[in-house]
């Protein structure tokens, strides 16, 4: 399959350090992908730098035309001067109906919000209601820089829970940047790991088994691996209409500490 | 209506206001207060060269804004801190500009019109200006008015949604730079940022949506002339001054309602 969004041989230099070297990246449609990697590994530069917003040294990056991305940054500072209800803010940049808007809360779980002010949501919600946002633009693809910054435990469970909903009711693709490693590696159909070039790649189960990757990140990951397993035990082909809960997070932060 | 100089005053000031309002709005989001400082202040160099090179003042100002606010946005991008930059630059411009006066000797008696302003000398040929100044720059903002609010919020939501931040940054700087033109009779080099900020800043406490505050900033500039000119009037004070003052009070009000709001 075309891939929506690809690079090729990526390299971004800061000043003299290389930040990205010679990164291959390439997201098809409707696949989840994640970019694992500890901090300063170039994860959000190489974000940036698919999108359009950081210029590559050498290589190439190249979009679908037209491609309609679906964008949550990591961070969203609203200055205090400006007021913005939640309602409007859905209105960026293109205007969308009452109808859509209050769709897009409830499938995010935030039906309602419409007249709050979004500097006065508690972090759960703000990350809800971009989302809600991305979702308007009909993405192709869904781009999230570390989406859950902030939320605890059972929150970032129940949105990554939230992103596989949307990707299997819309269809979109979505690559996202985390280092919740207990938490992503279940939501991923694959998982790049990145250290400013690709460390290894491939299904969940096979990076967190990778050497590459336990050099990176120690053994304790094993217990994402052990999470993997257990959230995907059920059957993912059945309906996801019937309230099955797929991810017991009380039960998967235990376990995730068990694992520490 | 228009013979009347206190009617061509008052025009002036609601013509102005529909500008300041929504463009004071952006300066506050943006936090480019120190920006429309610099570029007001350039304006007074802009009037040295007008009269130098016999030209339009109007067009001296636009220039010197233009190039001022182009200067700054260079500078910024190189990764200078901001109001480092802002105040080496529009320090300079203002120093350079009285220096550049004090050279023309029929200049130094006009001088603090163009400093403090004088909107009560505004002719109708200056009201034209104004009023045409200001529908252009309203028009401009309203034209652009989702990208401008997108790229404000965030710019990298901004450009994931194919939109160009370095645009919106030109359109506002070019709007800024023909506000300053414009008002630079009216209130004068010193006064027009204040003219910028405090109505919207007043705006603040009363508005939920940007949409709202732009209307509300537009309404209180218009107020702070009505009244800043009727204070001058019954005070004999300086009227550029005398708007001012009536903005400054109008923020304190908003202070207390949106106290009491909270």
């Amino acid at each position: 399959m075309t891939a929506l969004i690809e690079a090729q041989g990526l390299t971004v230099r800061f000043g003299g350090a290389t930040v990205l070297d010679r990164v291959d990246i390439a997201v098809t449609p409707g696949e989840i992908v994640t970019i694992v990697g500890p901090n300063g590994s170039g994860k959000s530069t190489l974000v940036r730098a698919l999108i359009g917003l950081q210029a590559p040294a050498a290589g190439r990056v190249a979009r679908k035309p037209g491609l309609r991305i679906g964008y949550v940054p990591q961070r969203l500072h609203i200055d205090a001067g400006l007021p913005l209800t939640v309602r409007r803010f859905l209105s960026l940049p293109a205007r969308v109906s009452d109808g859509a808007a209050a769709e897009a809360l409830a499938r995010c779980g935030v039906a309602g919000l419409e007249v709050r002010q979004m500097a006065g949501l508690s972090g759960g919600q703000f990350q809800r209601v971009l989302l809600a946002r991305a979702l308007l633009a009909r993405p192709e693809i869904l781009i999230l820089d570390e989406p859950t910054q902030g939320l605890d435990q059972p929150g970032t469970a129940a949105f990554y829970r939230l992103i596989e909903e949307v990707r299997a009711t819309t269809g979109a693709a979505v690559l996202m940047v985390s280092h919740d490693l207990h938490v992503v590696m279940s939501a991923s159909d694959r998982v790049i790991c990145l250290n400013g070039h690709v460390c290894c790649e491939g299904a969940p189960s096979v990076v967190s088994a990778a050497p590459e990757y336990r050099a990176l990140f120690g053994l304790g990951t094993r217990g994402a691996f052990a999470l993997y397993r257990h959230e995907h035990d059920h059957d993912h082909d059945h309906d996801h209409g019937h309230g099955h809960d797929h991810a017991h997070p009380h039960q998967l932060a235990a376990e995730a500490e068990d694992a520490r | 209506m228009l013979d009347d100089f206190l009617a061509r005053a008052a025009l002036a000031g609601i013509g102005l206001s529909l500008a300041t309002g929504p463009l004071g709005c952006f300066v506050v989001w943006r936090r480019m207060a120190y920006f429309g400082d610099a570029t007001a202040h350039a304006a007074i160099l802009g009037v040295a060269l007008a009269f130098g090179f016999g030209i339009s003042v109007y067009a001296g100002t636009l220039a010197m804004a233009l190039v001022m606010a182009v200067l700054v946005s260079r500078l910024a991008a190189r990764g200078h801190a901001m109001d480092t930059a802002l105040g080496v630059l529009a320090h300079s411009a203002l120093a350079f500009g009285l220096v550049a006066a004090s050279l023309q000797p029929g200049l130094r008696v006009d001088l603090s019109a163009y400093l403090f302003g004088d909107i009560l000398a505004v002719s109708r040929a200056d009201l034209a200006v104004v009023w045409g100044g200001a529908l252009a720059v309203a028009g401009l903002i309203a034209w652009r008015w989702q990208a401008l609010l997108t790229a404000t919020l965030n710019e990298e939501l901004a450009m994931a949604a194919g939109l160009d931040p370095r645009r919106e940054q030109v359109v506002l700087t070019l709007a800024l730079a023909v506000v300053v033109a414009v008002s630079i009779k009216i209130v004068g080099a010193l006064l027009i940022a204040s003219l910028l900020i405090i109505p919207a800043a007043a705006a603040r406490a009363g508005a939920r949506t940007p949409e709202a505050m732009a209307v509300l900033a537009a309404a209180l500039g218009m107020l702070s002339a009505l009244g800043g000119l009727g204070l001058s009037l019954g005070l004999d004070t300086p009227a550029g001054a005398s708007i001012i003052a009536v903005a400054a009070g109008l923020f304190a009000l908003s202070l207390a309602v949106g106290r009491r709001g909270a």
